[in-house]
């Protein structure tokens, strides 16, 4: 079970959160000026990377916000978290990604 | 009852306490402190189980979780049986029931060991070769058959009657065993004040050093010195020690599982009792104290009931005062092997022979032996053994320089004890994704790199002698005391007195002069795989282990490969002739050894399995006889039947005396959310497909929601309480969905919004009264609120009192009547509920239940998301076109909903049919043709969503999904049924007052 720090809450057990995809991809401000193909990539197509990921939980079991993960998905070790909309923190993909 | 190979003293049982038990039916004694394989070896009974596929004769084999041979079920009854346990793990107490497995019709005389005859007809994949065709011969002969046959344990009849706890914890430290590493890092980790948690499998601490006698420690026999280091720790609060407790599973950030257990061991255990405890350990450092496994020989006939351990003899000796036979042969690659035939000839067993692989034992330890006088054969195999339900005799071949077997003879034993080298136990290191690193010294593998905040101790990292392991442990144990800022400073370093032994070891098959293709040298004894059937695999192409695994099932025991995994990767090693590391190794899962359902389950189970969620009005529907139906987690009244009605009768009823007077029902489970803040309309209009700006406070307006990708996600009445709040219900599944997707929304895409969510459900309860009677009855109920036809038109929201009780009082119609849906807070509903009840009855008011509900809805064509939509249905798909704001620039779904697809003709379109026999009721589900004729797999248009029978109309009435359905109407299509083809008629799917006339009543 991870252990995850939220970042209004502190650490927490995994099963207090929800899953909620990879972070970072912002609805288009106008999506009707969107051609199909690009509407369809913001809508499906998501990196699936081997080492550091950025993705959304959700403390849904405690304060119910959202917020960023950086994990990585080889060793499962979590190198940062972070507020929703804040920037994600430049950091270099662990050595397990190799 | 005399038990013949009980040594007359020795060993840590309680002779003052005997013990008896039973084994298949068979009465006989041990003693407190023995296991219940233990106790059977006192009385000289070896033969406890038949093996997996040949059906061969099977002896205890080991001391401990690596048993594969002795597997047994115990349990008084039904209710607390137990299959599949390890009989050297099964600790012995008054009374004990056990049996052997896999045996018909009994252990000495098994039909199924004619396997055993033909066994070259069953070589390495023999079943996937075999039963391959047909098909349908593996439901029904080869499966059950081959099921029958082997009988791995049987599963209790009976429901547990066992009671199962859960705990969390945290600790600075945890030391997982409690041998001589394990002891030393406890104490060293304890000193200054850290937290720490030592857990071992056994009901004693001490790991190998309970087998040990001879040794000594700071001067003291091993036995006191355990004694003083356990009693050290006892008086240290910062210590907890957790006895009869594996840790079986290594998880992400230091989590560890563990499970206790408390009554198996006794013989009548407090009925208040949990029978087990897991824990979900989180851990600041752990340090892994698991011990090595001793690896067998692999020689041809190696696994007649007799053949053991070196090891597990010496523990039966020391630690029970049990002999394992009279006359002894070892077959051993280690010096280890010596310390076992060492201690067994000091407790009386004629130590007939040392068969040593190795050309030149020279150690303290063979130095021992020889001066003991025993008869040691260096370079010397065994080639085969006799016996049959014991071994009788080892047949031990001298080997020539060039390898070869050259002289042999035949000496005759009823014990042969093996030892080929020591496996570090690396499970938990290797869960927790450590990396391995394979050792040419010990031929094992050892943990490399770490991934979590972990460290092993002692012979799991391939440290083997006494001495060296306890300074690993105090050293690591320093470490993690260090790590957690808790020191103590440097722990007081102990003296050592041991026979040390000398590297060397023996991995795969020994070498024999047998027939290569006939003879049987077992890996995998449970799964009786062969050295064979491993060359098989490779000269079949097999080149991964994990294939090979899986291919022959070696290592796919309930030992999980304990015992054999690494005498395969030698074998295929040797077969390939390639170098260990280059197999690869086949992945280490969780558990260590197998946890009971019970201990994961613990409290959820029966009524407390699943929440129940009840309404406020629950009681009363209770009271009333209604039939529930579970939506959800919700229990909801199905219907209400009355003087022995079925459900069709009692659901006719109630749909007329909706239509024709007024009905009431339970609206509570409905979805609800509020909505609330200066740019709650704005957040509305991106959210939902509909218009919500020019919506008045008092209004209400269906809603419809979309996913991003345009497919329809929920809907409900909207009700505007004032210009910044909106009263939003939902489905009663899409509740919790509904709200994490707003959420979701409001906080990662429009933070800037100025807008609250939440959730009400729980707080209103919802009281639906519905039918051309629905103002007469709440008319005299209501106060300040003006609910005639002119002051409160259809689609209306009012606040104010019923029946003294504040009320949201929406008109609203799911059944297409005059309706209101009275919302009042939950503690008040049943109140309310009961007073509109009553007030109903001079005007002909029936509850009904969701059943009715639906089946009014599907009169009026009313779709349910989820019933109709499947996750792939746009808003004009089920005629919700009209809903769909189109002059609002954006919302979630709309950039979706202009893709090409969505709106081609050939969509399925939501449409009603019409069966010729009025009584004939459509399957929901049931595919949808054109031509009845067209030979299978047909063209199929669409499906029934909805079907019931109207009573009201008189008629079945039906909805379906179906290709370009609204072009269709008025043409007939074919429902095809197993026994008979249905012809249908495409309507309109409004059957009931297309008008809508009654709603504005
Ligand atoms: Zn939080």
């Amino acid at each position: 079970m991870l252990l995850i720090p939220c970042p209004h809450c502190g650490e927490r057990p995994e099963i207090e959160f929800r899953y909620g995809g990879e972070a970072h991809v912002a609805r288009p401000a106008d999506p009707s000026a969107l051609d199909d193909e690009a509407w369809a990539a913001y809508l499906y197509l998501r990196n699936n990377p081997k080492g550091l990921h950025a993705e959304r939980w959700r403390h849904i079991h405690g304060c119910g916000r959202y917020f960023n993960v950086l994990r990585d998905t080889v060793s499962d070790k979590i190198t940062a978290t972070y507020k929703a909309g804040e920037p994600r923190p430049d950091l270099p993909a662990t050595e397990a990604a190799e | 009852m005399s038990a013949p190979f009980r040594l007359a003293q020795g060993g840590r049982i309680d002779r003052a306490r005997p013990l008896g038990f039973t084994f298949d039916g068979k009465s006989y004694s041990g003693f407190a402190g023995d296991t219940l394989a233990s106790a059977l070896l006192s009385h000289g009974v070896h033969l406890t189980g038949r093996s997996f596929k040949y059906h061969r004769p099977r002896g205890i084999l080991s001391a401990g979780a690596d048993e594969p041979n002795a597997l047994v079920g115990v349990g008084r009854d039904q209710t607390r049986y137990t299959p599949n346990l390890r009989a050297p793990q099964v600790e012995l107490y008054d009374g004990l029931v056990a049996e052997s497995q896999n045996r018909w019709p009994s252990l000495s005389f098994d039909i199924g060991a004619v396997n055993d005859l033909f066994g070259r007809f069953l070589p390495a994949g023999f079943y996937y070769k075999t039963f391959m065709w047909p098909r349908k011969a593996w439901d029904h002969v080869y499966e059950p058959k081959i099921r029958a046959m082997a009988g791995l344990g049987r599963a209790p009849t009976a429901a547990d009657a066992d009671r199962y706890t859960q705990r969390y914890a945290h600790c600075d430290v945890l030391v997982v065993g409690a041998g001589p590493a394990g002891l030393a890092a406890a104490l060293a980790a304890s000193a200054g004040g850290a937290s720490v948690m030592l857990c071992d499998d056994q009901a004693e601490f001490g790991g190998s050093l309970l087998s040990e006698t001879t040794a000594t420690i700071d001067g003291k026999p091993a036995a006191q010195w355990i004694a003083d280091t356990v009693a050290t720790l006892r008086g240290r609060a910062n210590v907890m020690l957790l006895g009869r407790t594996q840790a079986f599973g290594y998880y992400p950030h230091n989590s560890i599982g563990l499970v206790e257990r408390l009554t198996d061991h006794l013989a009548t255990p407090h009925p208040d009792m949990p029978r087990e405890r897991l824990w979900t350990l989180r851990a600041r450092e752990v340090v892994i104290c698991a011990g090595a496994l001793e690896r067998p020989m692999v020689f041809p006939e190696n696994d007649r009931p007799g053949i053991m351990l070196a090891g597990a003899a010496r523990t039966y000796a020391n630690r029970y005062g049990v002999k394992a036979g009279s006359r002894a042969v070892l077959f051993t690659a280690q010096d280890e092997g010596y310390r076992a035939a060492l201690d067994l000839a000091r407790a009386g067993v004629h130590v007939a022979a040392i068969a040593d692989l190795r050309p030149n034992p020279d150690g303290e330890l063979p130095a021992a032996a020889r001066a003991a006088g025993l008869n040691i054969m260096a370079g010397t195999t065994v080639t085969g053994t006799r016996g049959r339900l014991r071994v009788s005799g080892a047949t031990l071949g001298r080997l020539g320089l060039d390898g070869q077997v050259g002289q042999s003879q035949t000496i005759a034993c009823d014990l042969l004890l093996m030892s080929g080298g020591m496996t570090p136990s690396v499970h938990l290191f290797s869960q927790s994704k450590g990396k391995l690193r394979f050792d040419e010294t010990i031929k094992a593998y050892v943990p490399g790199q770490s991934a979590e905040r972990e460290r092993s101790a002692g012979a799991c990292r391939g440290i083997f002698g006494l001495a060296a392991a306890i300074e690993d442990g105090f050293a690591r144990g320093e470490e993690v005391a260090q790590a957690v800022g808790r020191a103590g400073g440097a722990v007081t370093r102990v003296a050592v007195t041991t026979l040390a032994a000398a590297p060397g070891v023996h991995l795969g098959a020994a070498p024999h002069d047998r027939d290569a293709a006939t003879v049987k040298a077992f890996v995998d004894y449970q799964n009786d795989v062969t050295a064979k059937d491993l060359a098989l695999a490779t000269r079949e192409g097999f080149r991964s282990i994990e294939h090979i695994k899986r291919y022959t099932t070696t290592g796919m025991a309930t030992d999980q490969g304990k015992m054999s995994n690494m005498n395969a990767l030698g074998i295929v090693a040797d077969a390939l002739r390639r170098d260990i590391p280059e197999i690869g190794l086949t992945t280490f899962r969780p558990p260590y050894t197998p946890v009971t359902f019970g201990a994961f389950a613990g409290t959820s189970r029966g009524q407390l399995f699943d929440p129940v969620r009840q309404t406020a009005i629950h009681g009363w529907a209770a009271d009333h006889g209604a039939a529930f139906e579970d939506v959800g987690l919700w229990k909801r009244a199905h219907y209400f039947p009355q003087g022995g009605e079925d459900m069709h009768a009692a659901v006719a009823r109630e749909c007329k005396a909706v239509r024709a007077a007024v009905g009431i029902f339970d609206a509570s489970t409905l979805g609800k959310i509020e909505i609330v803040g200066p740019d709650a309309a704005e957040f509305m209009n991106r959210m939902y497909t509909n218009a919500w700006t020019k919506l008045e406070s008092g209004r209400c307006r269906y809603g419809v929601m979309l996913r991003e990708d345009g497919f329809v996600m929920d809907d409900g009445v909207v009700g505007r309480m004032a210009h910044d709040r909106f009263h939003v219900t939902t489905t009663t599944g899409g509740a919790p969905r509904v709200l994490a997707h707003m959420e979701d929304y409001l906080q990662t895409e429009w933070p800037d919004l100025d807008v609250w969510l939440t959730s009400t459900t729980e707080q209103w309860a919802v009281i639906a009264v519905q039918g051309p009677n629905a103002r007469k009855v709440l008319e005299p109920l209501v106060e300040d609120i003006d609910i005639s036809a002119a002051a409160m038109p259809h689609m209306s929201v009012r606040q104010g009192r019923i029946c003294g009780v504040p009320t949201r009082l929406f008109r609203v119609s799911f059944t297409g009547e005059l309706g209101f849906e009275v919302n009042v807070p939950a503690d008040y509903g049943r109140a309310v509920w009961e007073a509109i009840y009553q007030a109903g009855l001079a005007h002909g008011i029936t509850p009904y239940g969701t059943e009715t509900m639906h089946v009014l809805r599907a009169e009026k064509g009313y779709i349910i998301v989820g019933q109709e939509t499947d996750g792939t249905a746009v808003p004009d798909d089920v005629g919700l076109g009209w809903a769909v704001g189109k002059a609002k620039k954006d919302f979630v779904g709309k950039r979706s909903l202009a893709r090409a697809e969505f709106s081609k003709p050939d969509r399925k379109q939501m449409v009603g049919l019409r069966t010729r026999d009025p009584h004939d009721v459509l399957e929901e589900g049931a595919q949808i043709v054109a031509n009845p004729n067209q030979p299978v797999p047909m063209t199929v248009l669409g499906q029934v969503t909805s079907s019931y029978f109207s009573a009201v109309l008189d008629h079945s009435i039906a909805i379906a999904m179906v290709r370009g359905g609204r072009a269709r109407i008025g043409e007939t299509l074919y429902v095809p049924m197993p026994d008979r083809v249905i012809a249908v008629t495409v309507v309109d799917p409004v059957f009931f007052d297309r008008e809508g006339v009654r709603l504005d009543a």
